[in-house]
């Protein structure tokens, strides 16, 4: 019987051994297992027969099944390892895709030149310390010119190319007006800056009747022309991250005195002489000054205790120097395929 | 001003090139716009002397001109002007000079007749525009001289943009004294010596507007000879400072303009009535003036009148009627002061501007009307001959500029430019820009020069300093002052971040004009009334606009029409709208969509946009105020939207404003391809939110159940969930609608609505038997309110 037994086993081991072997899948190994091992399995009804061997037969009988089962078991977890990576691997193969299909849904859009160029500023000037307040654009002749120290018919006034409604009241021509509002309404020490639209009546290849300006002002009992260039200098330095040359250029706004024309080192040739900058090296870039003491008396400020600086720049100067825009008219034709290039 | 070099040299002549001449006066606040060469490049030529002037015999037009070069033969030219004339002094392009534009002169032979050279042009050698026949020379002109050199053509014309105030600079005396100061280089000033008068005519001058013109200054020049012409240096200097030359009396007039900054004008004595009144126009008053127009003049305008009538605008321009011409004998000429004041904005008015509105407004020296008549009346009676009269002076002293005296401390210039300059610097500034200064105990008092209309305060003169010291030396301070902080609300609507938002959700922010074309305005918000400009660039820029979608559509449009036909836009700004409170000027921020919400690819089924995809966005940017619960969408209306397909976004019942579908009439009408969706709202409002307030998250489970109802079409989502809410305002936790169907299996006019409802207690896990009660109460109180039944 002990030998019917053995002779049984081997066999029976060989053929589960050889179809654990020839298991293609996962599902063929379990079918596998079931058949050897599983509660009807072959290998377990020959442990269930144990009972019908002589007493002293058993034990010896019994560990040579258990032997056998221990190997079968041992050969399918092995295979099993082998056809899970067989399986997975096949997995990632079916899975495989082509990552350079663009991603799916929404694309982002953009700002538009201008605000960008304007973040830019107002961000500087309030790490400088500056407000950011606005005005209204519709504005009086008073705060737009009366109040600025540009009496009617001074030829300041005939300069500005004014869009009006009526006698009194008019768009805009700079952030300026701006600059008597607060002072009516705040009393120093005052450091704003003023973005927002003009408007002057003039329209050719290089202006648009509508632009965008940012003013600052700073009152305080001790402020001076050095203090002026101190600030212009690190704000111009900073836009353009260039340690750029500047030059202060006398001239007259009725406004402010003294009073100055900023010129940068041109961005565009770096000062050896370009079209942009037309030969000279220098590009305008903003008018800046010490408030003028009339400006003062107009808004109840005492220019013997107060002195203040102004300054005021076109962004869209900026924006074009930075970003290498070389028409300002695009700006306000918002050409999709324009306003893209800023995104 | 545009002025010759060389005519400043000529005052004062400092060791620097054109190039650094031109810095200086920059770095002076006197910007040079310009420098351009008097004449373009040219070689070659020389003077000739026509000896002889003989027809071609076989061209009707040409003449064979024998000319004197000062060698030992004669050069054969041909010459087709009608003006060449034997004993003529004219140019000569010699064989092998180059004329303007790289023109090779070569021997040549016209129609069989060699010619060696050509007799040139003003305008073949660069010197005028236009040009009628050669060139004439004065008689006087050395023949075989190179013209260049003869001309002083190597010259430069430089064009100074002077701001409004540096009227004193508006002259070659005024900007010489300028040069000097900034070289410390000698200034020399011609010696003006007067004219003594041959005889004793004069006109009576009687000032009726003193305050407008307190100093009026004439005299007579008699005979003189009406066939002379202005001598070809001075003809040139003018036409280096940008004058064209008419005739002796006038250009006169024009050179001592140009040369010490006096405007002046010349009548023709003859049709001069008696006297001279310088007086107020008579309103309604009529003057022929000398550019061939009429102007009715106004009461507030100053005239210089004779016994009978108005004979010029007072600084601006002369009268036709009185106008020297080939006829006058004899000439009365006027040197004036005329207050600023009187003048500004006048000639604007009558839409003239001339020389010499220009200055007078900006300001004439008022001591200069004296020196300027005799250094006129000397050229002239050089020029054309004549006996010159008494120079007659009308002055009402009470009247006249008085010399301004101020203070200045040197305490306060180094507080105001930052820099302590020392008082013997500061004085020396002050001396050199010709200003009396005497001592005090502060620092001292100045007298600037009487043309310096520009220096009123101390701080004009604190900048003065500081303009000839150089700005470039004030220090570059990086004192930190005024540190002021002052913050926002947090609970402020952050529009730069709504924009962001708006931008990351695949818009583009556009930027049109604030004002818009009538129609355009017209169309889509008809019912507001708008503020016109009175002096728009165009009717299509002249109506301020009241609302942002005008630009937004026009821009759509724009783009749409470049094939671009997916548009997703956003504008923030200004509306200006009349109301019961007159203008109002508001912020708004607006959107429009038309087209696919996703870009094309290959991963999105392509669909058009809708007005839910639109509302997504709005719901975003309420989001951001920080209390979207107390924005609510309510059926509204609008002309330019569509009637089914418009929401009104209202905060706590306020309207803050609108999303809606643009009109299918008004698309078709404004060419816009596809259903375009549309949004404003007025920023003002967003301000609502309140500040984030933490509250604790229960730790026991949610549970969900989903219910599908259904209920009459004209049911809005919004009554149902706020019915929900407030059936179950405890365990509610969130509200989900899944599911919108109309169709098979539902009536018509009925709409099924499945909802997810999460429920969650706060301290405790929710019972079968409490959750059932809950979706029991819901049900019945929507079957109840809605006539709603439960989906089988």
């Amino acid at each position: 019987m002990a030998e019917h037994t053995g002779l049984g086993l081997a066999a029976l081991q060989a053929a589960a051994l050889e179809a654990i072997a020839a298991a293609a899948d996962l599902a063929n190994l379990d079918q596998a297992r079931v058949r050897y091992l599983g509660k009807s399995g072959e290998l377990t009804a020959l442990l269930k027969q144990l009972g019908t061997l002589p007493a002293d037969e058993r034990p010896a009988a019994g560990q040579e099944i258990n032997q056998a089962k221990v190997a079968v078991q041992d050969a399918i977890d092995q295979r099993k390892v082998v056809l899970e990576e067989a399986s997975l691997t096949a997995r990632l193969a079916a899975e495989r895709i082509d990552v350079s299909l663009p991603g799916r849904g929404r694309r982002p859009g953009g700002l538009h030149p201008v605000t960008r160029a304007m973040r830019r500023i107002e961000r500087l000037f309030a790490n400088a310390g500056f407000a950011v307040v606005e005005g209204p654009e519709v504005e009086d002749a008073y705060h737009n010119f009366e109040a600025l120290n540009i009496p009617e018919h001074h030829p300041a006034r005939a300069m500005h190319d004014t869009f009006y409604f009526d006698a009194e009241l008019l768009l805009r021509t700079h952030t300026s007006p701006v600059q008597i509002r607060v002072m009516e309404e705040q009393a120093p020490p005052l450091k704003i800056i003023a973005p927002g639209r003009v408007y002057r009546c003039d329209s050719d290849l290089t202006h648009t009747p509508m632009f965008h300006q940012v003013e600052g002002l700073l009152v305080d009992e001790q402020v001076s022309f050095a203090d002026l260039k101190g600030v212009l200098y690190d704000f111009l330095r900073n836009f353009f991250e260039r340690d750029l040359e500047l030059r202060f250029r006398p001239s007259y706004f009725p406004f402010t005195e003294p009073s100055a024309e900023v010129d940068i080192q041109c961005v565009i040739c770096g000062g050896s002489g370009c079209r942009v900058c037309k030969q000279t090296g220098w590009l305008e870039v903003l008018g800046c000054g010490m408030v003028y003491p009339e400006v003062f008396r107009h808004v109840g400020i005492d220019p013997d205790r107060y002195l203040g600086y102004a300054f005021g720049m076109g962004v869209e100067r900026l924006a074009m120097l930075r970003y290498g825009i070389d028409d300002i008219r695009l700006n306000f034709e918002n050409d999709l395929r324009y306003l893209r290039q800023f995104s | 001003m545009r002025f010759s070099e060389a005519w400043l040299r000529e005052w004062v002549n400092p060791p620097v090139d054109t190039r650094q001449l031109a810095d200086q006066l920059s770095m002076a606040g006197l910007e040079v716009d310009a420098v351009e060469p008097a004449a373009p490049a040219f070689s070659g030529v020389r003077i000739g002397w026509v000896q002889s002037v003989a027809p071609h015999p076989d061209a009707e037009k040409l003449r064979i001109c024998r000319v004197d070069l000062g060698e030992d033969a004669l050069l054969q030219i041909i010459c087709g002007a009608a003006n060449v004339a034997e004993g003529m002094k004219v140019p000569v392009a010699t064989v092998g000079a180059v004329l303007p534009g790289d023109f090779k002169i070569k021997k040549a032979k016209l129609r069989g007749v060699e010619s060696f050279g050509m007799i040139c042009s003003a305008k073949e050698l660069g010197l005028a525009e236009s040009s009628e026949g050669i060139l004439p020379l004065p008689a006087d002109a050395p023949e075989g001289e190179d013209i260049r050199a003869w001309m002083a053509l190597d010259d430069h014309c430089i064009e100074v943009d002077l701001t409004p105030d540096r009227g004193d600079c508006l002259s070659v005396s005024g900007l010489a004294r300028e040069v000097a100061v900034i070289n410390r280089a000698p200034l020399a000033t011609p010696a003006i010596q007067p004219v003594a008068p041959v005889h004793d005519q004069s006109l009576p001058v009687h000032l009726q507007a003193p305050t407008a013109c307190p100093r009026y200054v004439c005299r007579i020049i008699r005979n003189i000879d009406p066939s002379a012409t202005t001598p070809w240096w001075m003809q040139e200097r003018l036409r280096r400072g940008g004058i064209r030359a008419i005739s002796p009396v006038v250009d006169v007039t024009n050179y001592v303009l140009l040369e010490l900054g006096q405007p002046m004008h010349g009548f023709d004595l003859a049709k001069l009535d008696g006297e001279i009144r310088v007086r107020m126009a008579a309103e309604g008053e009529r003057i022929a003036l000398l550019n061939g127009e009429e102007a009715t003049l106004r009461a507030d305008t100053l005239v210089i009148a004779d016994a009978g009538r108005a004979v010029a605008l007072a600084g601006i321009m002369g009268g036709s009627a009185t106008a020297v011409g080939p006829e006058t004998r004899d000439v009365l000429l006027e040197s004036a002061f005329f207050a600023p004041l009187a003048i500004s904005g006048k000639a604007r008015s009558y839409g003239l501007h001339t020389d010499s509105s220009h200055r007078f407004e900006r300001g004439v020296d008022p001591e200069l009307q004296i020196r300027a008549i005799e250094r006129a009346t000397r050229i002239l009676i050089a020029i054309v001959g004549g006996e010159p009269g008494p120079v007659v002076e009308a002055i009402s002293e009470a009247d006249r500029p008085e010399p301004r005296t101020l203070t200045l401390r040197p305490a306060r210039v180094a507080q105001v430019l930052g820099l302590a300059l020392p008082e013997e610097t500061i004085l020396d500034i002050l001396v050199r820009l010709g200003m009396q200064t005497e001592p005090t105990a502060e620092g001292w008092l100045v007298t600037p020069p009487s043309a310096r209309f520009d220096l009123i305060q101390e701080v004009d003169l604190i900048a003065d300093i500081g303009r000839i010291y150089g700005y470039d030396r004030i220090p570059v301070s990086h004192a930190s002052s005024a540190s002021v902080t002052r913050s926002t609300p947090e609970t402020d609507f952050d529009l730069d971040r709504a924009r962001l938002a708006l931008v990351d959700r695949g818009f583009h922010e556009v930027i049109t004009y604030s004002f818009v074309s009538p129609e355009m305005q017209a169309l889509v918000d008809p019912d507001q009334e708008v503020l016109r400009l009175s002096n728009p660039l165009s009717a299509e820029l002249s109506t301020m606009r009241t609302s942002l979608w005008p630009g937004l559509i026009q821009t759509a449009r724009y783009n749409q029409a470049r094939q671009l036909e997916r548009v997703r836009i956003f504008e923030s700004g200004l509306r200006f709208r009349i109301g019961a409170d007159g203008l109002t000027q508001t912020q708004g921020l607006a959107g429009l969509i038309v087209g696919s919400p996703e870009p094309e690819q290959w991963g999105l089924t392509s669909r058009a946009a809708d007005f839910f995809d639109l509302k997504a966005d709005v719901e975003a940017l309420l989001a951001l105020t920080g209390a979207p619960g107390r924005f609510s969408f309510v059926p509204g209306a609008h002309p330019a939207l569509h009637p089914g397909q418009t929401a009104r976004v209202e905060c706590d019942g306020q309207s803050v404003g609108l999303l809606g579908m643009l009109h299918p009439s008004l698309a078709a009408q404004l060419d816009i391809t596809g259903d375009a969706y549309l949004f404003e709202l007025d920023i003002a409002p967003l301000s609502v939110g309140a500040l984030p307030k933490h509250a604790s998250i229960s730790r026991f489970p949610s549970i969900r159940r989903d219910i599908a109802i259904i209920v009459d079409e004209a049911v809005t989502y919004a009554a149902i969930a706020d019915c929900i809410r407030a059936t179950e305002t405890e365990l509610l936790r969130d509200l989900v609608l899944f599911d919108l169907y109309t169709g098979k299996n539902i009536e018509s006019g009925r709409k099924s609505l499945a909802l997810g409802l999460i429920l969650q207690a706060s301290s405790q896990t929710l019972t079968d038997a409490v959750i059932e009660d809950t979706v029991r109460r819901i049900i019945a109180r929507l079957a109840s309110e809605f006539d709603a039944r439960l989906r089988d």
